[in-house]
This record gives C-alpha cells, sequence and structure tokens, in this order.
C-alpha cells in the first residue's frame, strides 16, 4: 500500500519576497504543546530542559533556539516546536499539523506586522525570545521574535491562504512607501 | 500673484495642474489653494445652501470655503480642502455644488430666495401635505444645497490601517511641538512626532521672524535634522491626529500619496491606531473671522492666512489689500504685505486705542459696514464722520483674534474654559489623561511662550515616563504681547457669515434664540451652525458669543457644543482598509478543498468555513438531482464527506473524568476507553448549549467533538469552566480541530472502503458501533471513530492534516470503485433529517433539553451546568414547544423550513402560531419532503395534522405530525 503524500499548509504559495521582505513557511518536524498538570510546572520544565535544553518558558518568552524551541502559547501552556519530545506530568498533544508556520525576515518586517497586528513590535519592546498571541488581521495567531530581522508566526493551518495574501499585501504596501 | 523671492516653493519644479477643466502652473510645494491664488483665481467654490461664490478664507485644514473634488469615477474624492491639497503633475480638481460651473452657477438663483431661506425655513414652510417630505420636498432641497459627490462607484484604490506605538506622541509640529520633541527625543524616550502639513515648522512657516538668530524655517531645519539623526523620533508629516481614546489611543490619518500624480502600490491614506504613554498637544491655534455685513465675498481671507501665502508660498493674496482686525497681530499683515511691494488700502483697527503706524492709512476705533464685489471683493465701507466711506481693495485680511485647537482635549468628555483676556476658550485642566496642551493649543501665541511651554510639557511628559529632565537652553524667539479687544460681529445692512460651510449668518443664530431654541446645543441643531464637514472650526466660538449676546448670558455661561472625533474628515475607505473582497474575513479551507473544487462542488460558508454543497454528475442539472442521488448512494453503497470543520478538544488530567462530567448533562466517568458517546451540553441558563461525540481514548484522555459553529465558543465555555467554576481542577485542554483531517464514511460499503487504506483491516468483532481507536492509515498514524450521522453504518477516520487531501483523493476514489462517492452539505442534512439528528438549526439557543426529547440526558446521579437552571418551571411541559418530525399530506409545491404551525381550523395568524419549522429536506428514500420542528405540546400530537404557513415565501402546506426519527427508528442499521 502507498504512504500517504503529506502538504504543507502553504503549499504552492511561499517563499515570496517583496523589496527587503522575505514571507517563508518552515516546516519543524514536531510541534507539541505542553501543558503541565497541577504541581508539575517545575519538574516538567526541568524534564524539558535536559530532553532539548531549553525549558518551560515563561508568559510572553521562548527558550530554546531555532530547531528546538518552547514558545509560551497560553496560560499554563507552551508549544515545542522541533523535536518531538515525551515529557511525563504534562497534557501532551500533537500540534505538528495544526499550524501554518510563517516566516518574515527583512529589516521593515517590522513595519509590515504593524498593518496587520496591533502587537508592539518595537525592538525596545518585542525583543528576540519575546512570544505572544495576538491578532493577524482577522485571524488570531502566536508571535515570536526570533531575530533582531526576524519573527516567526503561527496562524491556524485552514486560514493559511488568507495569512499569505495579507502578509503580502502588507509587504507590497510597505515596499511601495520609502 | 506670485512674488519674486519670497517663499519656500521650489521654482525650480513647475507643476501643471487643472482646476474646473482650466490648466495652470504651480510648484512644488504648492498647495492647490496657494496655486489657484498665484494664478488670480479667487472664485473656488460655491457656498452650500445659497450657492455664494467664495474664495478660499484660510491656510489650514480649517479652510471652510475651498472645497473640491480632485479626480473622476469612482477614485474622485468630494469635499477636499484645497488649503490641504498639494498640487502634482496631472492633478485635476474642480469646483463642487455649482453647475455648470463655479464661475457661472445657475443654481447661484437660490440666494436671491435667501430671505426665505433663514434658519429652519424648512420645517416651517414644507409641512403639507406630510407625506410629500420624504418623496419631494427632502430630495429637492438636497439635490439643491450639499457639497461634492461620490463618483458613485466603488472605490477600488489602496489605502491602509496601521498601528504604532511610542513613549510620547507629540501633535503638532510648530514651535512648542518641536521644542517638545526635541527635549524628548534627546532625553531617550521613543517619539512620534505628527503635523498634519506637509511639512513641519507650523507658522514659523508662515511669518518672518527669528529664532535663535536665524529665520524660522531654518530653526526648523536644524531641529529636524538632529530629530531625524536621533533614530528613536518618527517624524510623521501630513499626518492629522483625528481622535482622542481610551487608554493613549490616538487615531491619526496619514496622507500617504494623495499629493503623488502616480502612488504605485502606496496606499492613498492609511489610518494610524497610536498608542502613546504621554502626549503633547501642540496644534496650534485657529484665527476667527469677525461677522461684518457681506463678509464671504471671494478675496476676504484670514489676516494670518493672508501671511502665510505670501512668506510660505510667494503669493499676494491681492494687489490692493486692506485689513481689518481686532488685534495687533493681524498689523504684521499690512507689514509684510508693504514690505513686499503689495499696496496696503487700509488698515482698520475696531480698537479706539489701537497703537498702529505705516505707510498706510490706519483707521482706529472703527469697523467695516459693508462690502461689494459680484464675483469676489472690490471695495470695502466703512463709517466715516456720520456718513460712509468706500475704499478699493481686491483682497481684505481679517483677524478676530485666534482660538485655541483644543479639539482633541474634548474627546474624552472635557468641556473647555473660557480666560478672559484672550476672549477665548482653552483646554480644561487635565482633560486628556496623559496629555499635556503646550503653546497657542492653551493659548500662549508668543513664540518665545510656545518654545518655553513645549519644553515644560516636554519635561512634564519626560517625568511621567520616568526619563530624565534637563533644564533646556532655548533660542531667542519672538515675545510680543498677545494685546486684543473682543470683536464678535457688526451690526449692518445685509448678511453677516458665521458658519461660512453650511451659510450660517448672524440673523439665523439670533432667529434660533428668538425662537426659543437658547440652549447652544439646540441652536446648533436648529441653525446647522458646526455641523458641516469643517465642524466649525472657524465659527463656533463667534455663534455662541452672537448667541450669548441674543439671550443676555455671558460667553462662559452659553458654553460650547461638544467637539468629538475626527478632528478633520476621515475617509471611511482608509478606516475600513484592507476590508474589501478577501480582506473582509479570514477564509478557512478544508484540506479536501481543492479537491472538492475539483469536482465542481459549489462551496458554502459555514462560520468561516467553506464546505461543499454537492457534487454535480456530469448529467445532472439541478442541485436537488445531486443531493437524492448522493443520498441514496450513502444509504445504498458508501459516501465519504469531510468533517473536519467539527471542533475537535483533547482533554487530558486526572480530573478530566470528573469535569466532563460537569460540562456535560449526561457521564463520561463511566465511559470505557476506547469508546465513543454523544454528549450534550446545557448552559448556565439551563437550555442547550451544544452536542457532540466525546471519545475517551484513555484513562485520563478524553477527545471531545463539538459542532462547526460553537467550536469557539465551546472552548471559550471550557476555559470560564476551567477558572471560574472548577477552579484547581488538574485538567487540561487545548484545541486539536486544526490538527486533524477528519472524513466520515457511510453507508454498507463503508467498511470495506476503510479495509482499503488501512494497514490493518478492521476486525468488526473489535469495532462494534460507537468504538474508536488508534489505527495506521496508508503507513500514518491516525484514529478512527464508528459514529454515525447518517444512521448508517459509519466511521469518521482522522489522519494529521497534512495527509487530508491524499486521503480525501483516495478515499472517494475507493468509494467510487463500490459504487458511491463524495457527499457534501446538502445531503448531509436529508440524511440527519430522516434520523431526527437535530443541529444547530434545532438547538438555536432557545431550547431545552426537554423540547428535543432529551430530558432523560440530564443524568440524576450528578450536578452539571444548567440542571438546576433546567428544572425551572416553565422549562418543561405540555405548554413547551417540542420537538416533532412533519410530513407533507399529499403533493407539494415548496416545504421549506422558517414558515408556523397552526391547527389545521384555526386561521393562520400570529395569535393562532403553535409552532415552526425549523429543518427541511427532502427525502429520495421516503419520496417525500420531511421536515423538523417544535409544535406546542407535539410529542403528544403524533399523528395530527396540522397547517404549516409561510408567510414570507408564500407557501402553505398541511402536513402530519410524526416522530423526527422517520428512517431506521431501531438503529438497526447502524449498528450493523
Amino acid at each position: 500500500m502507498p504512504r500517504l503524500i503529506a502538504k504543507s499548509a502553504c503549499d504552492g504559495l511561499l517563499p515570496v519576497t517583496i523589496g527587503s521582505v522575505t514571507l517563508s513557511e518552515f516546516s519543524p518536524d514536531a510541534i507539541t504543546s505542553l501543558a503541565p498538570f497541577n504541581g508539575r510546572a517545575a519538574a516538567v520544565s526541568g524534564a524539558l530542559k535536559s530532553a532539548i535544553g531549553a525549558g518551560f518558558p515563561a508568559a510572553n518568552r521562548c527558550t530554546g533556539k531555532a530547531g528546538a524551541r518552547v514558545a509560551w502559547s497560553g496560560i499554563g501552556q507552551a508549544l515545542v516546536i522541533g523535536p518531538r519530545v515525551e515529557i511525563d506530568g504534562a497534557a501532551m498533544t500533537d500540534q505538528t499539523d495544526a499550524w501554518a508556520c510563517l516566516a518574515l525576515d527583512g529589516a521593515r518586517a517590522g513595519e509590515v506586522l504593524a498593518r496587520l497586528c496591533p502587537l508592539d513590535l518595537r525592538d525596545s519592546q518585542f525583543k528576540t525570545g519575546h512570544a505572544a498571541r495576538s491578532l493577524l488581521g482577522h485571524m488570531t495567531g502566536l508571535f515570536l521574535r526570533t531575530g533582531a530581522r526576524r519573527f516567526e508566526l503561527l496562524v491556524f493551518r485552514s486560514m493559511a491562504q488568507t495569512a499569505v495574501h495579507e502578509l503580502t499585501g502588507a509587504m507590497t504596501s510597505v515596499d511601495a512607501q520609502a | 500673484m506670485r512674488l519674486a523671492g519670497l517663499g519656500l516653493i521650489d521654482r525650480d519644479t513647475p507643476l501643471r495642474f487643472t482646476f474646473d477643466g482650466r490648466s495652470y502652473e504651480g510648484f512644488q510645494g504648492d498647495t492647490l489653494a496657494s496655486a489657484l491664488l498665484a494664478n488670480n483665481v479667487r472664485l473656488m467654490a460655491r457656498s452650500f445652501k445659497y450657492h455664494r461664490p467664495r474664495g478660499v478664507l484660510t491656510a489650514g485644514s480649517e479652510e471652510p470655503n475651498a472645497l473640491v473634488t480632485i479626480g473622476r469615477g469612482a477614485a474622485q474624492t468630494p469635499n477636499v480642502r484645497a488649503t490641504v491639497q498639494e498640487i502634482f503633475a496631472g492633478l485635476e480638481a474642480r469646483g463642487q455644488n455649482a453647475w455648470p460651473s463655479v464661475n457661472h452657477d445657475l443654481m447661484a438663483v437660490n440666494d436671491l430666495l435667501s430671505p426665505f431661506l433663514g434658519a429652519g425655513f424648512y420645517y416651517k414652510t414644507f409641512m403639507w401635505p406630510r407625506r410629500f417630505w420624504e418623496s419631494l420636498y427632502e430630495p429637492v432641497i438636497r439635490r439643491a444645497a450639499g457639497l461634492g459627490a461620490l463618483g458613485g462607484d466603488a472605490d477600488r484604490a489602496q489605502y491602509d490601517k496601521a498601528f504604532a506605538h511610542c513613549d510620547l506622541l507629540v501633535i503638532g509640529g510648530g514651535p512648542a511641538g518641536l521644542v517638545a520633541a526635541l527635549l524628548a527625543g534627546r532625553a531617550g524616550a521613543d517619539v512620534i512626532l505628527a503635523d498634519e502639513d506637509s511639512r513641519f515648522g507650523g507658522r514659523l512657516l508662515a511669518e518672518t521672524e527669528e529664532v535663535g538668530g536665524v529665520p524660522g524655517p531654518d530653526w526648523v531645519a536644524g531641529v529636524l535634522a538632529e530629530l531625524s539623526g536621533m533614530g528613536n523620533v518618527r517624524l510623521m508629516v501630513r499626518t492629522t491626529v483625528t481622535g482622542a481614546y481610551d487608554q493613549g489611543t490616538y487615531g491619526a490619518l496619514e496622507r500617504v500619496s494623495l499629493h503623488r500624480t502616480d502612488p504605485g502600490d502606496a496606499p492613498l491614506e492609511t489610518f494610524w491606531r497610536i498608542a502613546a504613554k504621554q502626549v503633547v498637544l501642540a496644534s496650534g491655534a485657529i484665527e476667527r473671522p469677525i461677522a461684518f455685513p457681506m463678509n464671504d465675498r471671494p478675496g476676504i481671507m484670514m489676516a494670518g492666512a493672508v501671511r502665510a501665502y505670501l512668506n510660505r508660498w510667494g503669493v499676494a493674496a491681492g494687489r490692493r489689500v486692506a485689513v481689518f482686525a481686532n488685534n495687533d497681530g493681524a498689523h504684521r499683515t499690512a507689514r509684510d504685505l508693504a514690505r513686499a511691494g503689495v499696496e496696503i488700502a487700509a488698515v482698520i483697527d475696531s480698537r479706539p486705542d489701537a497703537q498702529a503706524s505705516g505707510d498706510y492709512p490706519v483707521f482706529t476705533g472703527t469697523t467695516i459696514t459693508g462690502t461689494s464685489g459680484r464675483h469676489g471683493i472690490e471695495e470695502i465701507t466703512i463709517p466715516d464722520r456720520g456718513d460712509t466711506r468706500a475704499i478699493k481693495c481686491d483682497c481684505l485680511a481679517m483677524s478676530g483674534g485666534w482660538n485655541p485647537a483644543l479639539h482633541l482635549t474634548s474627546h474624552m468628555g472635557a468641556r473647555p474654559v473660557w480666560q478672559d483676556d484672550i476672549a477665548a476658550f482653552v483646554p480644561a485642566k487635565d482633560a486628556v489623561p496623559g496629555m499635556t496642551v503646550a503653546g497657542a493649543a492653551r493659548g500662549v501665541f508668543s513664540t518665545a511662550g510656545c518654545l518655553a511651554d513645549g519644553a515644560r510639557a516636554a519635561g512634564k511628559a519626560l517625568q511621567a515616563l520616568g526619563k530624565p529632565v534637563k533644564k533646556p537652553e532655548l533660542p531667542q524667539a519672538e515675545d510680543g504681547a498677545y494685546a486684543l479687544a473682543p470683536l464678535w460681529q457688526v451690526p449692518g445692512k445685509g448678511r453677516a457669515w458665521l458658519d461660512f460651510q453650511n451659510d450660517v449668518t448672524v440673523k439665523d443664530v439670533k432667529l434660533a434664540a428668538q425662537e426659543n431654541f437658547r440652549s447652544v446645543e439646540h441652536m446648533k441643531r436648529y441653525t446647522t451652525q458646526g455641523m458641516a464637514t469643517d465642524q466649525g472650526k472657524t465659527s463656533n466660538i463667534a455663534a455662541m458669543a452672537v448667541l450669548a449676546d441674543a439671550t443676555g448670558r455671558s460667553l462662559p455661561e452659553t458654553g460650547t457644543t461638544t467637539f468629538r472625533p475626527p478632528y478633520t474628515p476621515v475617509t471611511i475607505a482608509a478606516m475600513g482598509a484592507g476590508g474589501l473582497d478577501k480582506g473582509f474575513a479570514p477564509e478557512r479551507f478544508m484540506t479536501s478543498h481543492t479537491a472538492s473544487l475539483q469536482r465542481g462542488a459549489p462551496m458554502i460558508e459555514a462560520g468561516l468555513w467553506y464546505r461543499p454543497s454537492y457534487f454535480p454528475a456530469p448529467h445532472e442539472t439541478t442541485w436537488r438531482e445531486a443531493c437524492d442521488r448522493e443520498v441514496l448512494m450513502v444509504r445504498n453503497a458508501v459516501g465519504v464527506a469531510d468533517v473536519s470543520t467539527l471542533g475537535k478538544i483533547d482533554i487530558q488530567g486526572p480530573d478530566s473524568a470528573r469535569f466532563l462530567d460537569f460540562v456535560y448533562s449526561n457521564r463520561f466517568s463511566t465511559l470505557k476507553p476506547g469508546r465513543v458517546r454523544y454528549g450534550l451540553m446545557l448552559r448556565e441558563d439551563g437550555h442547550v448549549m451544544d452536542d457532540g461525540t466525546t471519545a475517551r481514548l484513555g484513562d485520563r484522555h478524553y477527545l471531545m467533538t463539538t459542532t462547526t459553529a460553537a467550536a469557539g465558543p465551546v472552548m471559550m465555555h471550557l476555559d470560564w469552566v476551567k477558572q471560574g467554576l472548577m477552579p484547581g481542577a488538574d485538567v487540561q485542554f487545548v484545541s486539536v480541530t486544526e490538527q486533524w483531517a477528519q472524513f466520515a464514511v457511510a453507508g454498507p460499503g463503508a467498511r470495506a472502503v476503510l479495509d482499503l487504506v488501512l494497514d490493518t483491516p478492521l476486525d468488526p468483532a473489535d469495532w462494534p458501533f460507537m468504538a474508536c481507536g488508534a489505527v495506521q492509515v496508508m503507513g500514518v498514524a491516525g484514529r478512527l471513530f464508528r459514529i454515525s450521522f447518517s444512521g448508517e453504518e459509519g466511521y469518521e477516520i482522522a489522519v494529521p492534516a497534512r495527509f487530508g487531501e491524499n486521503l480525501f483523493r483516495v478515499l472517494v476514489s475507493h468509494a467510487e470503485s463500490l459504487g458511491g462517492g463524495p457527499y457534501g452539505m446538502e445531503a448531509l442534512n436529508v440524511l440527519r433529517i430522516e434520523k431526527g439528528f437535530v443541529t444547530h438549526a434545532e438547538i438555536h439557543g432557545r431550547v431545552t433539553a426537554f423540547d428535543i426529547g432529551m430530558q432523560r440526558m440530564i443524568s440524576p446521579g450528578k450536578d452539571c451546568i444548567g440542571k438546576a437552571a433546567s428544572q425551572r418551571p416553565g422549562l418543561s411541559g405540555p405548554d413547551r414547544d417540542q420537538l416533532v418530525g412533519l410530513r407533507p399530506i399529499g403533493a407539494v409545491q415548496d416545504f421549506a423550513a422558517g414558515g408556523h404551525l397552526f391547527a389545521d381550523a384555526n386561521p393562520a395568524t400570529a395569535k393562532n402560531s403553535e409552532g415552526y419549522v425549523t429543518s427541511v429536506g427532502y427525502s429520495p428514500v421516503q419520496q417525500s419532503y420531511l421536515g423538523m420542528g417544535f409544535l406546542r405540546n407535539g410529542r403528544a400530537r403524533h399523528g395530527e395534522t396540522v397547517r404549516l404557513v409561510d408567510h414570507l415565501r408564500g407557501i402553505e402546506a398541511r402536513c402530519v405530525v410524526t416522530d423526527p426519527v422517520v428512517f431506521d427508528p431501531d438503529g438497526g442499521r447502524m449498528r450493523a
């Protein structure tokens, strides 16, 4: 029996470069949501740290680095982005296919997002390693600052087309404004 | 007339543009108003009501007269202020509210009727017959009056919305704002400096003052150079802050490319939402006219504007200019013009003690009592020793003093305060939290005063921000006193205009007072003063002064009307930017979307999701044919449907069973792992919230399914229950709706199809009805649930979403090889109606478990949300509308949901309604329409005949009341 064929959320849509900003899709091996049970937060963080070298993040923060990142995603909840993990003491669900993972790179990436997202994304306020749940246009999403000129955003997989449409529209507009 | 050697325009860059079809030349840096004045065009518009010829009055955004229309067709923008619009090569501007043109306006006949057209005239005149008002009078009046018009087609131009954040927002880039931004920038604060003009500088661009020993514009350039080098100061020109809102949020409109010939992909405008911790409002002041007889002719302008046209744009507004004022500042106009070689006809100062001299006639202690000139001023009249004296002039510069531009300070409800020495309202103290007002906006009118006040405001803001405050060194600047004696109106023969844009005169305001519209708010509504697009920026205070005089009160007693956002007009297209077409709402696509489209399926919206309605076969011409075929296909062979839109919530933890027992009306703690149970969820008020199946995947692990529509609300509900009603419960849940692509495979051939995609064939003994478990699907870990929404042997098979499209295609092709295929929402609906399964058409928020016949699902042995409330009297019993099935008797043309049910013998009136129809479908199995609905005491009335009447669609049918479950009532087929 042949194996099922996989298709990424933004298949055929990305990458797109407009001016100095590039929108691309990245596909982590796994995204796992992690929510420690009562009284297990410290143990879960410790286990996580020994498993992938990154602990459970504080609210609105990320730990780890590209390839093995843990991003806060809500009250008592984080997403492990990269390696597959098995951690005791926490509710774990596979979310690998739930998200369209987008990266916005470029000096004016923040200006692009400012068209769509109400977050304060100034360098002094949303630093590398920060995370926030917010809006991208009418969509909800998870916003990560992963570099001086790079934002990563996770939006619902079913809304990938709309996300690409909105972001490329904003990129076009920003590029046309010197 | 353009003067050589003056102004800040770029004379090396000439630009050609048209106004009312005629071509003119201006320079880079010109506004439409300055370019037209340079070309000696004084007449730019016709007035609102009387179609009076009007010229430009001001040089700023407060302009009431010179409104023009830019562009054509869908992109046509009406009511653009010529004083704000910068010219560009190819600019096409037209006068408005005139026919055939502003120079020859036949509708000026209105002016002859003016004695009859005073305030409130139409309320009094067009009273009979009453029905004529809407059909005749109002349309005619609206046609004759008014301003510009839209093109009539949807505006497809590009607009943007954006967010900005800062420590300090400085509104206004005149001397006060520049100093505030400079000091805050030096202290390291994140600053946004916004100015509505196309360049920073404010009045310094319009005067001939020195600041710090250099000309004003040079000092401005120096400050700007320092600000742009800082990195922490964002300079936003052409950006009008239009409103102050809660918690430090400000609305602002940026004119991004309205001054460009070809904007390319750039938006025309951007509507900004700026969140600022602190704000310095340095919005300056607006000069006010004097209401003397016939004060509205083209060529009569504000004295400050005449100086601005001279000093900034190198334009003399006339060849022979008269000045009329009640304050010292206006004398600068005569001085500057005389210095530039323009003849000064006279300077008239209403103050007997005015100190004025110059090489021109000066009249003190007197006023202008009349003017003449058909398309522009030609002559003014002043009293002279008991007689009158005419003075020829082609421009009159007037000044009644200055009003602080305090509008934003009132946006959160604060009332301005009267300040007697400047005869003006100033901002109330602490009018807007976090806002400090500086400079002319709070009545400080000297340049030195503004610089110092900007520094004071910056210090206050920096202190609030916790930034270091240094004592600033301020440059030397003009520090004259502001001397004036109030002069609001000059009595005399002829109309004296207050509100130029809405054609409101002194007489109108007096009439309002006389007819007992004495409150300022009533006067405003009766006369329409201040209700035009300029919101009365040049007229409010004078109108209030006239009202105060007419009612014998003081100005502070009379008070002001309420200033509301926006400060200047905001294009609706800018506020709605991004909302056109696909920007209206996100589109949610299932993984099978493309495959469904390829099969020609029309998609219907279910919330934000798009779901296939039906899959037309080549020979089929109507949706019913496809639907009937798909229903029979599921009943007789096998059908495949994408059900991924249903909400899926993963629930884990030691308390997960206890949590579900509380959330659902029935028990889930007793459900065995590997099994699924149907659950009913109530709201706290005892009514049905949602239904669905929940699978127990492990001892402490459940997977809840919600309806498509309630996925979000149920998730919110669970959050509320966990945080608010069961705090401390050791349970975690997260949505996995997007993770899994899930397909219903239903029909007698369902198992055969599954065996073709599962790595291990199903053993029927392991998979009884309501079983669930992990499976390998073509090499991929998936989940299988034996549940049925069709009444057939049914399964739902789930795989991670990336494999969804492929699995859908494979399942459909296997189904087709077995005489089946895909089915859409229409067939899905018919199948469930045959089975009497409810959807949100039935559980619409006003029904109880009793109403849908599920009262026994409220477990007696435990508590649950909504249980107590569901037991209230009136929520059960024979008086309730209860779920029934409906089957028409005999042939019917149509049968539709939405109709009401009546006892057979009763007339179909609202009073007699005994219920309503919620769902309808044509059952090809029963060869009849079937309906579901709610009927009073319906369960006791099975077999009775009722009448269905849909007054809206004109449908009437007799039908028999049945049990809701029509097909396979024992459920033998789904358990097969």
